[in-house]
């Protein structure tokens, strides 16, 4: 989230896509909530703010909306885009924001096109664009100058870009933007997403409101978005909307992820990720030989003069600061800080290639700590082969999940399963302290609160003894490379049982001469005289004490939050540097007044010469602070334009979101059926092993005319709470959702047991016919859409007392095994099937 | 004047007798209710955790009482009325996280499939951590590509993959990361990509 939870009761229209917050993220609903029912919320003369929800399924969410439209799954770019065109057309964004704070007026190159589908610079053959015309025009001259005047430190140097403030030359961003979504008429949203056009015209009246300065939407999304082959694109065009009607970076605005596990956001902070290191920094790619050579080709260029760029600027002193963290002492200015120690991956290393390495038998071991690959899928059949074609799988976990019984589960032999497993009992987190980061973006520390059950150990202790087991190996045997594993740094009082506060103090990061923690990034070197674990995280443990274990929170709700605006400064922490809301100079004008006086993020404050509020995402006083100086930065400090993108060449698959149908959709593209989906998708085009070609498996609507989609259930997450006999109760057996005209046709009534293919496997569950899914028009065609949850498998309270064991209830044995250009998510909510009965 | 807290309040709301708490039945239900609740967590100490479930983070109280071994057991949790984020509220999974941190049904001894083997097989930590360590010692050794074919120094290890870690502490994370890239993996892999 770009704001936080409790924020979002300062919203006045509320959009949820992708997501169902009343149902499974329902404590966090009560903020919605809270919004509806202030008078002083709400568009127009107020009256509570609205909430609209764009959904296939009609949910406890709808049931609180102002205005529920049916959206057809993974549709949700045309919507939005139908927005953006609406916003555009009748003028109704945010003027003087869109002018100085997105790129609006930045100058794209002459050869950039978008036509029948496709942008300039597409490579059929290998299937990728050539993205140099998606590009900037550089004002070459300006960025010389630029440079002399400004050596860079760090091998940052400027790509000034040129600009016209009047938007009004064709190459502007702002024009081609205009030309792009005016294909997007609600005639045509209608026909791609299903909603009727009077519907959405509605919505759209609302939304434009939403460009006034004294008015601030919130996007509120969840995994409906992500999990597409379009997911990237789908949330980008989410934050252009925003950018557009001035709402990023505002109280009550932003682009707000709801996060479905306690801690998935602190540990993709902390890079458990192929391509990242921790706080966001790139994975080095071969042939970097240097540190410079790395941050040349990772660290964003400034594109204005007035451009901080602060995170492309600082890139070196983080990356540094890193491998003294992780190599210490052997991390030398000689030896570009153990750069080559760093892992270079060759190829796409994501989650899909683990199980499309086995099955090729080039992966022989897997560690799964508290993941279970079989449930998870996409395509568990698939997942479940490629486990059998390890060497040996280790399952770190408290309860035994379908990945530790794999090679027992229904219909398997055992015997043909050579892959050796050792199951590793852990221990839950009530066993252990540590910090978790919540959606927005909170640390919050927890105690140890019960010592560990029976024999089960904690994580880390088993990792720091695994990893001591096999550098004694190393020590003793020798063997390939040993360097980097005798290099990395365990200064722990014993280095098999690590506690966790020591490890929160390395993240935070020490002056390595004084021995001192640091109190913010800021005070980071690129000459090895500091370390930081996690730059972001740098100041969450500053010498004082650990600030994650702050609880000043609303049991003195007057002092606790001086503001008034729910930022709860002295509760735990949050990155970066306690910031509640990033971008939240973006809250202000251009002078430095909040755009709504009665929700301001940050304010200048003119006898002071600084900002006040929350933490300002911006520096606090000064000449690059003060927004009367000439030399103030531009509002968006983390990018190297300093302003919003409208545009944005860091996507693989398109400068401007574009609609793109499912891999598997009953329907071509309205827009360009010759391109119907994301050209760039990111797919195992050869053979993957014992499985077969994935090309193979996507099935037509000829043989699968049903449109399918997955979700969670209140009463469950994920696959762990099968283990909860209460939970278990609550919601006893899997089931798939009918809507009531198909479930007619089928002669399938609630309560019978019915079985639903894909082309890539089956499930047999019982049927629920209801109201909450309904036939939809699409492009002039009536299309159903069944919904699973995916809660269940062969392990657990319900499998144990079902006579079927629960042998075909695992919902991603039907999900296809394919994922999104950019963020190489699977398309787990938008896929094709059939049904029957039992 | 000295501010109320919300805590406070409560606890005069519960303990506050006379004639406006009687019911129908002559007694005061809310005094009862606030009896038997002193009962369950007399002596309790207090200490704060997190809700394991989704990341809207609930922050919970652990009430828990000292066995005889002078091991300490959980007898109650409920969520915090301090927090910002929850103010004292739970979902169904959060009101029922003792059914999960406390559980027969839990996993207590590491235990070994050997290959081709139909059950699993008991074995003591260092068994099994001695096991492991060699496997993957040897499929390090197996799968490590020092340079690549292009010449570069790559050190990688291609042959192993982790993932996991949306459901443990990010101190836990960042070891993982830390230690899994010093042994050359480039498959490190969590649930935020599914």
């Amino acid at each position: 989230m770009t704001n936080h939870w409790r924020d979002i009761k300062n919203a006045d229209l509320i959009l949820i896509n992708g997501a169902n917050p009343a149902e499974a993220h329902p404590v966090g609903f009560q903020w919605f909530v809270k919004a509806k029912l202030d008078p002083k919320r709400g568009p127009g003369s107020g009256g509570g703010a609205k909430i609209i929800h764009a959904d296939p399924r009609f949910t406890r969410t709808s049931s609180m909306a102002d205005i529920y439209a049916r959206i057809r799954t993974g549709t949700d770019v045309a919507y939005f885009g139908g927005l953006i065109n609406y916003v555009l057309q009748n003028n109704l964004f945010h003027d003087e924001y869109v002018r100085n704070y997105t790129n609006a007026s930045f100058l794209v190159k002459d050869g950039y096109s978008f036509k029948d589908g496709l942008f300039s610079g597409y490579d059929s053959t290998a299937r990728k664009y050539n993205i140099a015309t998606w590009a900037y025009q550089a004002d070459d001259a300006a960025s010389s100058a630029f440079n002399d005047a400004h050596p860079a430190a760090g091998g940052a140097v400027a790509l000034l870009a040129k600009r016209d403030m009047t938007l009004q030359d064709p190459l502007t961003v702002f024009q081609l933007m205009k030309q792009h979504y005016s294909r997007y008429t609600p005639e045509m949203v209608s026909r791609i997403t299903g909603i009727p056009q009077d519907q959405f015209m509605r919505i759209a009246q609302l939304v434009g409101e939403m460009g006034r300065p004294d008015k601030v939407m919130t996007i509120v999304y969840a995994v409906g978005l992500t999990h597409h082959t379009t997911g990237f694109q789908l949330i980008r065009s989410g934050a252009v909307l925003q950018l557009l009607l001035g709402n990023m970076g505002r109280p009550g605005g932003g682009m707000n992820a709801e996060r479905g596990h306690a801690n998935i956001q602190g540990n993709t902070d902390h890079a458990i990720s192929w391509e990242l290191l921790p706080g966001y920094m790139k994975i080095p790619a071969p042939g970097q030989k240097t540190i410079a050579d790395y941050v040349a080709q990772s660290a964003s260029k400034k594109n204005d003069p007035r451009s901080w760029n602060f995170f492309g600027t600082n890139y070196r002193k983080f990356m540094v600061s890193l491998l003294k963290a992780w190599y210490g002492d052997a991390a030398t200015k000689a030896n570009e800080f153990a750069f080559d120690f760093i892992p270079k991956p060759g190829k796409n290393s994501s989650w899909m290639s683990i199980f499309d390495q086995a099955l090729k038998g080039q992966m022989q071991g897997l560690i799964l700590s508290g993941m279970t690959a079989t449930s998870i899928g996409p395509d568990s059949n698939r997942v479940m082969d490629a486990l059998a074609n390890l060497k040996w799988l280790v399952v770190m976990d408290p309860l035994p999940t379908t990945s530790s019984e794999f090679w027992r589960r229904p219909g398997a032999d055992p015997k043909s399963i050579q892959t050796e497993v050792f199951m590793m009992p852990t221990t839950h987190w009530i066993e252990k302290d540590g910090s978790f980061t919540n959606s927005g973006r909170w640390v919050q520390w927890k105690d140890q609160v019960i010592p560990p059950q029976g024999n089960a150990r904690h994580d880390h202790w088993i990792l720091a003894d695994l990893f001591n087991r096999v550098k004694t190996r190393y020590q003793q045997q020798g063997g390939k490379f040993p360097d980097p594993i005798m290099a990395v740094t365990m200064k722990y009082g014993n280095p098999t049982q690590p506690l966790l506060d020591e490890i929160a103090q390395e993240i935070n990061g020490f002056d390595v001469s004084t021995g001192k923690r640091l109190a913010s990034f800021a005070l980071l070197k690129d000459d090895g005289t500091t370390t930081s674990g996690d730059w972001i995280y740098t100041g969450s443990y500053p010498d004082g004490s650990n600030l994650m274990k702050r609880r000043q929170g609303v049991q003195y709700p007057v002092a606790n939050d001086p503001t008034g605006m729910g930022f709860f400064p002295n509760w735990a922490w949050s990155w970066p540097l306690n910031r509640r809301v990033m971008y939240n100079r973006a809250s202000a004008d251009l002078t430095g007044k909040p755009w709504d006086a009665t929700r301001p993020g940050i304010a200048w404050d003119v006898v002071q010469k600084k900002w006040v509020g929350d933490v300002p995402d911006y520096p606090a006083t000064g000449p690059t602070a003060d927004p009367n100086s000439s030399t103030s930065w531009l509002p968006f400090i983390m990018n190297g334009e300093g302003v919003g993108r409208l545009f944005s060449s860091g996507a693989l698959d398109g400068p401007f979101p574009e609609h793109y149908e499912p891999m598997e959709s009953p329907v071509k593209n309205p827009l360009h059926p010759s391109q119907s989906e994301d050209p760039v998708v990111f797919l195992y085009t050869g053979g993957s092993g014992s499985h077969g070609a994935v090309k193979q498996t996507f099935g037509t609507p000829d043989q699968f005319p049903y449109i399918a989609t997955t979700y969670r259930l209140t009463e469950h997450e994920h696959y762990v709470t099968q283990h909860v006999p209460l939970l278990a109760g609550l919601q006893p057996k899997p089931f798939v959702e009918i809507p009531e005209k198909l479930a007619a046709q089928k002669g399938i009534q609630s309560g019978d047991r019915v079985r639903v293919r894909s082309n890539r496997g089956k499930v047999e569950v019982l049927a629920l016919v209801t109201k909450r899914l309904a036939p939809s028009m699409i492009d002039g065609q009536e299309v159903f859409t069944v919904g699973l949850p995916i809660h269940w498998g062969f392990v657990g309270v319900s499998a144990e007392s079902d006579p079927s064991k629960g042998a075909n209830w695992i919902a991603n044995a039907l999900t296809p095994f394919v994922g999104d250009a950019n963020a190489y998510t699977p398309e787990f909510k938008a896929f094709l099937v059939n049904l029957e009965k039992m | 004047m000295p501010q109320v807290t919300r805590r406070d309040f409560l606890k005069i709301g519960a303990a506050g007798t006379g004639a406006a708490g009687l019911t129908a039945l002559g007694f005061d239900m809310a005094q009862a209710a606030q009896v038997q609740q002193s009962f369950h967590i007399a002596g309790a100490q207090e200490t704060h955790s997190v809700c394991p479930y989704c990341a809207v983070g609930c922050s919970l109280v652990a009430f828990t009482q000292q066995n005889a071994n002078g091991t300490r057991r959980i007898v109650q949790i409920e969520g915090d009325p301090d927090s910002p984020v929850n103010e004292g509220r739970l979902c169904p999974k959060g009101a029922t996280a003792m059914q999960l941190a406390t559980s027969a049904r839990r996993v207590e001894n590491p235990m070994y499939r050997a290959p081709g083997s139909d059950h699993w097989q008991q074995i003591s930590w260092d068994q099994m951590l001695d096991k492991l360590a060699t496997r993957f010692k040897d499929s390090r050794d197996a799968t490590f590509v020092a340079k690549d074919a292009a010449g570069n120094t790559v050190n990688r290890t291609e042959g192993i993959a982790f993932a996991g870690g949306a459901a443990f502490s990010s101190e836990e994370g960042y070891l993982a990361t830390k230690l899994m890239r010093g042994l050359g993996l480039v498959h490190l892999e969590q649930q935020a990509r599914v």
